[in-house]
């Protein structure tokens, strides 16, 4: 949404001939402006397109002596040769399919339960459901590994104990060994991280018109109705946002498997995802020519996923500020 | 009569349906709260564990160590005996015997021994609590803290200066001053907030190890010094709310815009400012994949989340040690949170749903 407006508001630019005040003007933005510009040159464009030559090379850092130019070879090889590329990026999207509906719909779930008007207390609440969202995420993932160990862990207990199903021991859940169940558990960790979600999603609920829902409460809609009639559609472009920024994220998805495994994919590979994949070609066997190009073709990958996030977004996303013209 | 009792009854009868309502969603809040927080709790307990609570079959989920009695200068073990009136007492075990034993009762030793008859493998340990509190110290000496919590303040503290500061600059450039391309230059900027880092790091990475910077903490905190996406975005939303007049007052009176913007933008800006540094400090607090790839095999460097793994991956089996150093490194993020949260949560709201 901020970079569809910065887009829609290009076209409105003025076009007038530059005042001796207006040049001065700009002259002083840009010297405001010049730290960015030069970060921008020194620490993304210009790596860019070094990324992108390297991504040409065979270079590893312990050999410098041995860089060669060769071509293409690399982009074949990621493309056509290494089934890992394409595995470890199929992995990624899978976990993301699994992690992201979930998380976003716990988000939404407990901004408009924390939104009602007949919870006792809200403020606390809020609070109380933020607070994991601040603890280190290398120790939120040591406790959840705890907590889901499958034979001292509560989770596998308290299901034990509740449903009288052996959940503990190797025939039970082994949240973190099942190839079945990692991506879930991992999600878990997830949703300690739910705070910020929630809070603008309670923004974005507290923005919709209430005239909206009396005018609905006097044709006599029921709660459901409101809820996918006018909650729903109103707050789209926020729902849109943390989609956008939930897919770009989960393709970067790295410090759970790196934490809990070294990278070693456990189990089963399951949890070598595109990012560990990347580091593991550019940091372990410091093949830096080869993980130029992995971090090349990620970028073409998020580019390409959020232009198509963009575009559905006309049919699906509701801008108010549209309305007001 | 009829009429008047309706008249009584209704507002009655919606205030006690509001009240169950009330009750029943706050009552679901609560619930889907503690299930949130069990791995905290969890955490805690664990922490205050000894290490052979873990492998002890039949101990209890929390904190406790097995009962010990002391009987005419000896130790014995405590365990919970069935009596034959149906009570059970705490007896400790002075003689075992395959068919009976001989106990002594806790409360009132003095009695001397009683003969018990049964197999005492059979009975139940007593357990009493007993949390370690020392684990707590021994993670804490163990991680060397200290030099983790100073190597983490240090990164954290030097890079939120750098990227607030040059991130009010350049959002003072975006909110004041008209020049050509200007939106261009900010979609390039927000654009730079969803580039995935990888793709600028392995140049980088050839550039800081030509000039010998990989294994210290330059590569780390130089690029914050550059402006940086999400808090010029949020410094700028701010200061387009700040009113023009007194920027234009100081111009008349001849006031350069640096000197505007120090003694204008910058304390009016206080909020945003305040806003985006805490996001900051916990953004580098948090950061992991940086330090990991420019600091390996500098243990004296690194911040808390190496070190924290680097203690996961040496102590694996000692679950109890583990889950107090998460927390310790936990305790200060979320002690600034409570004080801070207001501020906090503006600043979410206004990266996150603002235009």
């Amino acid at each position: 949404m901020t970079v569809l407006d910065a887009a829609r508001s290009l076209k409105t630019e003025a076009k007038e001939p530059m005042t001796e005040a207006r040049k001065k003007e700009a002259r002083w933005g840009l010297f405001f402006l010049s730290p960015w510009m030069i970060g921008f040159l020194l620490f993304y464009l210009l790596p860019m397109i070094a990324s992108f030559v390297f991504s040409l090379l065979r270079y590893t850092p312990a050999v410098p002596e041995d860089t060669v130019f060769i071509g293409l070879a690399n982009w074949e090889r990621a493309l056509f040769v290494d089934r890992e590329v394409l595995l470890s990026f199929t992995r990624t999207l899978h976990f993301a399919a699994i992690s992201l509906p979930i998380s976003l719909f716990f988000a939404l779930f407990l901004a408009i339960l924390l939104n009602s008007k007949n919870v006792i207390g809200k403020a606390l609440f809020r609070t109380l459901f933020y607070m994991p969202s601040m603890i280190p995420l290398v120790a939120t993932v040591l406790i959840w590994n705890g907590v889901l160990n499958e034979q001292t862990g509560w989770i596998n207990i308290i299901i034990e104990q509740l449903t009288g199903i052996q959940a503990t021991g190797t025939q039970g859940l082994r949240w973190l060994a099942d190839p079945n169940l990692v991506y879930y558990a991992y999600t878990m960790f997830g949703l300690w991280g739910v705070g910020n979600a929630m809070i603008i999603f309670l923004a974005g609920l507290q923005g919709v018109p209430t005239e909206l829902y009396e005018a609905a409460e006097i044709d006599g809609a029921s709660w459901l109705t409101r809820l996918f009639r006018i909650t729903i559609p109103m707050i789209t472009s926020v729902i849109f946002y943390q989609l956008v920024l939930g897919v770009i994220g989960s393709l970067q998805y790295f410090l759970a498997p790196f934490v809990l495994n070294a990278g070693t994919g456990f189990p089963q590979g399951m949890t070598r995802f595109y990012m560990v994949y990347f580091y593991k070609q550019s940091f372990s066997f410091f093949n830096m020519g080869y993980g130029a190009t992995l971090a090349w073709l990620m970028f073409i990958v998020s580019l390409i996923l959020t232009i198509v996030l963009f575009g559905t977004a006309k049919y699906w996303v509701y801008y108010a500020a549209e309305e007001r013209k | 009569m009829s009429n008047q009792d309706k008249k009584i009854r209704k507002p009655l009868s919606r205030k006690v349906r509001n009240g169950i309502t009330a009750a029943l969603v706050t009552g679901l809040s609560l619930a889907i709260l503690i299930l949130f927080l069990i791995p905290l709790f969890y955490g805690i307990v664990t922490a205050l564990k000894t290490d052979a609570q873990f492998s002890q079959i039949g101990a209890p989920w929390w904190p406790a160590t097995e009962a010990q009695f002391e009987f005419e200068g000896d130790t014995y073990p405590v365990y919970l005996v069935p009596m034959e009136d149906g009570s059970i007492r705490d007896m400790a075990l002075v003689v075992p015997g395959r068919q009976e034993s001989q106990f002594v009762d806790i409360e009132n030793p003095e009695e001397g021994l009683i003969t018990w008859q049964g197999s005492w493998r059979a009975l139940d340990r007593d357990w009493e609590f007993d949390p370690q509190w020392g684990n707590f110290r021994e993670a804490w000496d163990t991680i060397n803290f200290p030099r983790l919590l100073w190597n983490t303040i240090k990164y954290a503290g030097i890079t939120t200066f750098g990227a607030v500061f040059s991130s009010a600059l350049v959002a003072y450039g975006f909110a004041r001053f008209r020049f050509p391309k200007k939106n261009v230059l900010f979609m390039l900027m927000l654009s730079t907030v969803i580039l995935p880092g990888a793709v600028t790091l392995i140049p980088t990475y050839f550039v800081y190890l030509q000039l010998g910077w990989v294994g210290t903490w330059l590569p780390l905190m130089i690029p914050a010094f550059f402006g940086w996406g999400t808090n010029v975005f949020l410094i700028r939303q701010f200061i387009m709310s700040i009113p023009l007049d007194l920027d234009e007052a100081a111009m008349m009176d001849g006031a350069s815009p640096i000197r505007i913007f120090i003694s204008i933008i910058l304390p009016q800006a206080v909020p945003a400012l305040t806003a985006v540094s805490l996001f900051h400090f916990f953004w580098a607090w948090n950061d992991y994949f940086n330090p990991l790839i420019y600091l390996v095999g500098h243990p004296e460097k690194f911040p808390i989340t190496i070190g924290l793994t680097a203690f996961n991956n040496l102590y694996s089996g000692q679950t109890n040690l583990i889950q107090a150093a998460s927390l310790i490194s936990a305790v200060i993020p979320v002690i600034i949170f409570f004080f801070a949260q207001r501020i906090f949560m503006q600043g979410v709201v206004i990266t996150g749903v603002e235009k």
